[in-house]
């Protein structure tokens, strides 16, 4: 038994990290300034990969759109165990929506010889959709089980899985192929192995059909260019504001028994409390 | 033609969920400024109280009944909602952001290319300008990104139709029109072996204790409650006040609370008429959560934690001193009446 897979995963700003200097006098976030990451679901859904590379064998591509830093992503998921990837990098893939991006993966998986199982994180930090996993499997025709914490069971016919389901979880059964979102639940990532890591070193993308990263564009893909980036998107951004988070009617209280007895008076008075 | 907004029902067990009642709700606001109407699609078997849905706001309920809709799976129910859009043709289509409404609404915007906003908090109608086109009476679609640092705005002025998730709990159901009922109209969608794979084996649902986003007073209890003898304390309180507890995300994961109690952008939004935050420092993530309450009132330890910069009510101290005390004067207080 053995399972071709395919992990797409994103480069993403470090949101649990702004810092003040982040944000651009506007109001709106400054990319750069921002350190670059892998989307950590996304780390999730290559250890499901590997796992069941290393259980019942396999191969696994992973896949990401993105600028062409976005390389450093693809040679961290190498390295923790990957056997190939794919950088989708191209100026008119800049700006899309999660339409765009789905369409353009779609395009990417489309030119592979066979896939059994897609992988994808639950959802990107940065923008915290979880669309894109969906449209894939939309627009792919095949069907998608998302929220998983747990693959119970895999056969070269089907697999069982626990997914949450908001207030609990349900276990469903689905052949092949399908696509997974995995949530962070499921596993914790292994880190990336010291030796590949000396070996990939200098790794780069590559237009070269033999390179372990291969570089991708517009063209490689036969993707339509109305339907990419900003072009293929039908969500516009009209406006963008920092958040401000402030209270302006204010009061001290002193942690003694007569201001807090006072206090909840006051509160009680105003029909705020019991 | 009419800009009709279809709103997606959810149901589990046979039971309306709220996110669903809150959507028809926005959904009557918008459709006055539209003069337009509102649609609700019930996808399911054998549901009841369909015309009663008229009294949140529904025109007309476009109701899809087959066994095989019982319970939800994906494509079967993608399938349902497409089909329904192109017959019905709505301007907008909503749904809730919960863990149905997020598998369905990406795949069907997807089949429809139509844009989709994940997570709004707010809704609403305007114009939009770019170069220059105006584009006329557009859906607003409001949410906060980048780990709830921004609050964007988004269009979808080329789609047909625009299509949300809302999160549960940020919209406040308006006065029920009382008496109100709505046309109930049948729809049937035919189903292939194709369509319906996914064998659902077992599902296990928690039955929720407690309700926090219809609580009337809300504890959140963060890192600096981490500890057992603190968290008793915050019961006593609870008790007293009858008031639900919730936490942070990181109390959460530290396993002090189940992650149903969880208060911010990724667990529930609130709208009590007083939170008393205790131990929370105030990351962003949590206040957008709690903004909506009447009163804040925090503790902690840190004079310059970010929570006091929303609180109404700020009490620097240590939660061992503290909570005692307030449960001494809110006995007293009981005792004087």
């Amino acid at each position: 038994m053995s399972f071709n897979m395919v992990v797409l995963v994103k480069q993403v700003p470090d949101t649990s990290n702004i810092v003040e200097d982040a944000m651009k006098p506007d109001g709106t976030v400054n990319r750069e300034a921002l350190p670059a990451i892998i989307n950590p679901e996304d780390l999730c859904a290559l250890e499901e990969a590997l796992k069941i590379k290393e259980n019942a064998g396999g191969s696994i591509t992973v896949i990401s759109m993105g600028p062409p830093k976005a390389e450093d992503v693809l040679r961290y998921c190498l390295c923790m165990g990957a056997d190939k990837a794919i950088l989708l990098s191209d100026r008119r893939f800049a700006a899309s929506d999660t339409l765009a991006t789905s369409y353009t993966l779609t395009k990417a998986i489309e030119k592979l010889p066979s896939f059994d199982i897609i992988f994808c994180g639950r959802q990107a930090i940065d923008g915290d959709t979880a669309q894109v996993g969906p449209q894939v499997a939309e627009k792919l025709n095949i069907n998608q089980l998302t929220y998983v914490f747990n693959i119970v069971e895999l056969t070269k016919e089907y697999i069982v899985v626990k997914r949450d389901i908001g207030d609990g979880y349900e276990i469903c059964k689905s052949p092949l192929p399908v696509l997974l979102t995995i949530s962070s639940k499921a596993n914790t990532p292994r880190p990336p192995s010291v030796k590949r890591a000396m070996a990939y070193k200098k790794l780069k993308a590559q237009k070269n059909d033999n390179a372990l990263i291969l570089l991708w564009d517009l063209e490689s893909i036969g993707a339509d260019p109305n339907r990419c980036g900003l072009k293929g998107s039908k969500t516009r951004v009209k406006k963008v504001e920092n958040v401000v988070l402030k209270t302006f009617d204010k009061k001290e209280i002193q942690p003694t028994l007569d201001s807090i007895s006072e206090l909840l008076k006051e509160l009680k008075e105003d029909h705020i409390i019991g | 033609m009419e800009k009709n907004i279809m709103v997606f029902l959810e149901y589990k067990k046979g039971k309306l969920q709220d996110v669903s009642k809150e959507l028809l709700s926005k959904a009557r606001s918008l459709a006055k400024k539209l003069g337009s109407k509102v649609l609700g699609l019930a996808v399911g078997y054998n549901l009841k109280n369909l015309a009663e849905l008229g009294e949140y706001g529904a025109d007309r309920i476009i109701y899809v009944s087959n066994k095989e809709l019982s319970l939800y799976r994906s494509i079967p129910f993608a399938k349902t909602v497409v089909s329904a859009i192109l017959h019905y043709r709505p301007y907008i289509v909503l749904f809730g952001a919960t863990h149905i409404g997020r598998d369905l609404a990406p795949r069907v915007a997807s089949c429809l290319q139509a844009g989709l906003t994940a997570d709004c908090t707010e809704l609403k109608i305007g114009d939009y300008k770019t170069g220059k086109i105006l584009y006329k009476d557009q859906l607003l679609q409001i949410r906060p990104a980048w780990g709830g640092n921004i609050i964007a705005t988004i269009v979808s002025p080329e789609s047909n139709p625009s299509m949300a998730t809302v999160r549960e709990g940020v919209i406040a159901i308006d006065k029920i029109i009382s008496g109100k009922k709505a046309e109930v109209e049948e729809f049937s969608v035919e189903f292939s072996k194709q369509d319906l794979v996914t064998e659902i084996i077992e599902q296990s649902i928690e039955e929720r204790d407690g309700d926090l986003k219809g609580a009337k007073i809300v504890i959140g209890a963060g890192m600096g409650a981490a500890e057992d003898y603190i968290m008793n304390l915050i019961f006593q309180l609870a008790k007293l006040l009858k008031a639900e507890v919730g936490g942070s995300r990181p109390l959460i994961d530290a396993g002090f609370l189940s992650p149903h109690r969880q208060i911010g952008q990724t667990g529930v939004t609130i709208r009590p008429n007083l939170y008393i935050a205790l131990g929370i420092s105030g990351q962003v993530q949590h206040l957008v959560g709690i903004m909506n309450s009447k009163r804040i009132l925090a503790i902690n330890k840190d004079p310059e934690a970010p929570i006091f910069d929303v609180a109404h009510y700020k009490i620097v101290g240590d939660l061992k001193d503290v909570l005692p005390i307030m449960i001494k004067a809110y006995k007293d207080m009981l005792k004087k009446i």
